[in-house]
């Protein structure tokens, strides 16, 4: 009778034996479905933001596609072997930087692509992984809090790639980077003092630098990120439209396809940066909260790996991804919403373009391989 | 194993740490995006969706249609067709390097859009080419030439063309009426136009209607009195008659017996109002309405009415005129030959100066300055058309004997050819005078009339104005084969800067007919005919015949007179000398 009623499904014990196909393949069905749920959503705002062309959709799926599958690819890889692996990719994508500097393509006045045998990728975005790896590799057997000079020598891991990027120049991946990297160390438990510290040294050194390091048109340009409506036809456009774009649509929008601002070509960047003014116009405040819905979710079950992590390595790894995650999400859409500078940054599985699409998959496929981390026996 | 559980510990701390500020920073994002788009502050929603709407929408008038003018029958003589404005904004066009493909397409020498393009540089709009035919323009527009768009627009056509010219009149390019009945009734035609708006994105194109705010109210239709097919006689008789005479210009006009309603009116010179370069300015008169002239001797039915109105007249009485002239002050006047004595009415049929100056002496000139104004001389006819003249019935404190006279004959006052007409439906109307109508008079009922003068006399009258195309009268040319006619001519000098010009002409008829039961008026007037032949009788009187021989027969009239057939069978209409 016992046995019986044990093997009724829905019995989690019963279940907790056997190990399911999402098991065997070191799926983790919640963040995949949200995953899901989301591309697939964001192909739809991608139709109406690229003029309903049909073929930029069938592009991006494909790109969708491909992350999937390098996603579930990642996932079979033990954490062990990422650990070993990671530093093994940054100094190769340190050398890809090195090499982009030198003979890059060049696209809208920055040299960011690396064309090899006909096919174009950004090496920053490898970094993008690769860091937060290596700083995770380099504290996971050390002891936690770390100490000083550990803390240095991270920072010197950091700050190679970042400032590669930064002289291509690209300011805003080379800041996501960084912050990759420095979440790790947050994560890793450094003491408050330090966090403390490095904010004060900041806000303290912004006077000086602002009043004697800055030209005068450096001053201007700064101001105008900050207040776009003084250069409406020059930096300040792309802000004043997405802004319009959101406000026009109120709480119920003005319908799918229906966006005058973003139809009309009015809308710069609309398909890729600002693609969330697309939605936000034609989906009202209703899509954007059930956009940020999937987002918090999709963080809430990161921040849950993490947690639930069984090594350092791995918990370091899920949290500063997740992190990494949310900034992008953050700082796109503080971007469209005027809250923040316009700086380069798509919203993430939902803007166009491959590698970020491949780089992010290849992230939530690490996670993957963290929630089913084999569970280890406490001694 | 105490530092895996410190740490951990640590960590999951810090992951709720974290968790916390993350959803603190998406709140706040989140909240910004409300302020956005939800809450109503001054820069919030609706300052936004106004911007929006600001840069995206746009209102646009869309034309109104222009009533249609037609003949009494329904048969266009203006209508508005939708045409194709092409207009640029010079700002984006100036300095194109597509100007050769443009000018080319419009068919303008690249010099002159150069020119234009530098005249209006600085300026948003421009007209390249006003009212191009659809597909013409859809084929210019269709390159897509950056600045240059179409508008649409309707352009007047006028199908009867010159026929119809003077009394329809003609719109500007804007299609506002500016002459003729195209002026004076442009309330009434033109429509008010609607409003739209439409979607434009950021090159100007427009991308999507979204609605039609007011829509264009069509102006009213606007149907004339006059019958196309009469007035295509009439047309064609003028010419004739023109081309045979030798006249400067001439006017016919045809009025319905009863109703007043012009039936045809028709002037000469003419000009195309569908292409209007370099036109006359003299050729825009609508002569019968626009001209005043003395009338001459057709006032003299108008002088028998006030003599049998003193009662000392009947149209048998006998008056002697020998020797042939008369004394009057210091003046002369003389008949063509000594008639002897002859009854008024033979006073008429032969015109005689020295009968007719007799009566007015003896009536005076009040009775017959009386009967003019009763019969409308000198009085506004009130159509409303643009320049009409009410013509001059002068009234003096003294009258000078040469003056009461000439009164009676027809000198010292002024008449537009429709107030002639109009005097004369009086006769055929028994007595009764209605006012003069341009537009068709719907259904049966009639304007009310006054009687102005008793039915007897206006009986009387026809009888005699029959005479006068009789055998012994002046107007034997007016005759029409199948029909008694009636009517008066008339033949005066014409007025240069030094009064009267000895060799100019003015030859007038007005006639009625048929004779018995008249349902058409119709006033003749030539200036200037050229050669021997230049009186009324001579060259205004055949012109009436074949406008009335034409018109009795649209009018699907019973000839009255089959005796006349037989008699004028041989011969043409009336072909007595």
């Amino acid at each position: 009778m016992g046995d019986y009623v044990r093997q009724l499904p829905g019995s989690s014990a019963g279940l907790s034996r056997r190990p399911g196909a999402t098991q065997r393949f070191h799926l983790d069905l919640p963040l995949l479905g949200l995953l899901l749920v989301l591309t697939l959503f964001g192909l739809v705002v991608l139709y109406s933001a690229s003029g309903q062309n049909m073929g930029a959709v069938i592009r991006q799926g494909r790109f969708i596609l491909v992350g999937f599958v390098v996603m579930i690819a990642a996932a079979q890889f033990s954490l062990q072997r990422f650990q070993r692996w990671g530093p093994l990719f940054y100094l190769v994508g340190v050398a890809l930087l090195v090499a982009v500097d030198v003979a890059g393509v060049g696209a809208k006045g920055a040299q960011r692509w690396l064309s090899i045998g006909g096919f174009r990728f950004q090496p920053s975005e490898i970094m993008k992984l690769t860091v937060p790896m290596t700083v995770a590799w380099y504290l996971a057997d050390r002891t936690l809090p770390p100490r000083f000079k550990y803390i240095v020598a991270c920072l010197t891991i950091i700050a190679i790639p970042s400032a590669l990027i930064l002289i291509q120049p690209d300011l805003g991946t080379s800041l996501l980077i960084a912050a990759s990297g420095m979440f790790v160390v947050f994560m890793a438990g450094i003491g408050w003092g330090y966090i403390f510290g490095a904010v004060l040294l900041a806000v303290a050194s912004a006077w000086p630098v602002w009043m004697y390091g800055l030209k005068e048109y450096q001053q201007q340009r700064i101001l105008t990120l900050l207040n776009p409506e003084s250069d409406k036809l020059g930096a300040g456009w792309n802000i004043i439209q997405s802004k319009t774009a959101i406000g026009s649509g109120g709480w119920e929008g003005k319908g799918w396809l229906k966006g005058t601002q973003s139809q009309l070509d009015f809308l710069p960047e609309s398909h890729t940066d600002f693609i969330i003014a697309v939605l936000a116009e034609e989906w009202g405040l209703r899509g954007v909260i059930i956009l940020m819905g999937l987002y918090l979710l999709i963080l809430l079950r990161g921040f849950w790996i993490g947690i639930h992590a069984q090594s350092s390595y791995g918990r370091l790894m899920a949290g500063s991804l997740t992190l990494t995650f949310f900034v992008y999400i953050f700082v796109n859409m503080g971007m469209v919403a005027g809250l923040l500078p316009v700086v380069g940054v798509p919203l993430p599985l939902v803007s166009a373009g491959g590698t970020s699409v491949v780089t992010l998959m290849a992230g939530f496929g690490l996670l993957m391989a963290v929630s089913t981390e084999p569970r280890r026996v406490v001694h | 194993m105490s530092r895996r559980l410190r740490q951990s510990s640590v960590g999951a701390w810090r992951f709720y740490l974290v968790a916390a500020v993350l959803l603190a920073l998406l709140g706040l994002l989140l909240g910004r995006i409300l302020m956005l788009q939800v809450v109503t502050s001054d820069r919030g929603r609706e300052f936004l969706q106004d911007q929006g709407e600001m840069r995206a929408v746009r209102t646009a008038e869309i034309p109104a249609y222009r009533g249609l003018i037609t003949d009494r029958r329904g048969e266009p003589l203006a209508v508005s067709t939708p045409v194709i404005s092409i207009w640029a904004d010079p700002s984006l066009l100036g300095g194109s390097d597509r100007l050769p493909e443009l000018a080319q397409a419009l068919g303008m020498p690249l010099s002159e859009l150069d020119e234009r393009l530098a005249r209006y540089a600085g300026k948003r709009f421009m007209y390249l080419q006003r009212h191009r035919v659809p597909a013409e323009a859809r084929e210019i527009l269709a390159r897509r030439i950056p600045g240059v768009y179409g508008e649409r627009e309707y352009q007047r056509y006028y199908p009867a063309g010159e026929v119809a010219a003077q009394l329809v009149g003609f719109t500007n390019v804007d299609g506002s009426g500016i002459a003729g009945l195209e002026l004076s009734y442009e309330d009434w035609l033109r429509g008010i136009p609607g409003k739209k708006q439409y979607i434009k994105d950021l090159h100007g194109d427009a991308v999507r209607d979204i609605g039609v705010l007011e829509p264009a109210r069509p102006g009213r239709d606007l149907r004339l009195s006059i019958d196309l097919r009469l007035q295509v006689l009439q047309h064609r008789e003028l010419q004739r008659a023109v081309a045979q005479t030798g006249a400067d210009s001439g006017t016919v006009v045809t009025l319905d017996a009863h109703s007043g309603e012009v039936l045809a009116m028709v002037s000469y010179p003419v000009y195309n109002p569908n292409s209007r370069r370099n036109i006359d300015p003299g050729s825009t008169r609508n002569r019968a309405m626009t001209d005043e002239y003395e009338p001459g001797s057709t006032m003299k039915p108008l002088t028998l009415v006030a003599a049998l109105e003193s009662g000392r007249y009947t149209t048998d009485t006998v008056i002697d005129t020998s020797p042939g002239r008369i004394r009057v002050g210091r003046k002369t006047l003389p008949d063509p030959r000594n008639y002897g004595e002859i009854t008024v009415s033979r006073v008429i049929e032969k015109s005689s100066q020295v009968g007719v100056t007799k009566i007015a002496l003896d009536i005076g000139h009040e009775p017959v300055w009386k009967v003019f104004q009763r019969l409308g001389i000198g009085q506004p006819l009130g159509t409303g058309f643009p320049g009409e003249q009410s013509g001059l019935l002068p009234s003096r404190p003294r009258w000078r004997p040469i003056e009461e006279v000439t009164l009676a004959f027809g000198y010292g006052l002024t008449v537009t050819p429709l107030q002639l007409a109009r005097a004369y439906t009086v006769f055929a109307n028994g007595g009764v005078l209605r006012p003069v109508s341009l537009l068709a008079l719907d259904g049966g009922e009639l304007p009310e009339g006054q009687q102005v003068i008793s039915p007897d006399i206006a009986a009387d009258v026809l009888t005699v104005l029959e005479r006068v195309t009789g055998e012994h009268g002046t107007a034997r040319r007016a005759r029409v084969e199948g029909y008694a006619v009636g009517g008066k001519t008339g033949t005066v000098h014409q007025v240069g800067a030094q009064g009267y010009i000895d060799d100019k002409y003015r030859a007038l008829f007005a006639g009625v007919a048929p004779a018995h039961d008249p349902r058409i008026v119709t006033v003749v007037v030539l200036n200037g005919p050229k050669g021997d032949e230049y009186g009324g009788g001579a060259v205004a009187a055949p012109v009436f015949s074949r406008v009335a021989s034409g018109a009795l027969r649209l009018l699907n009239v019973v000839p009255d007179a089959p005796e006349a057939v037989v008699a004028a069978a041989p011969g043409r209409p009336g072909g007595a000398v």
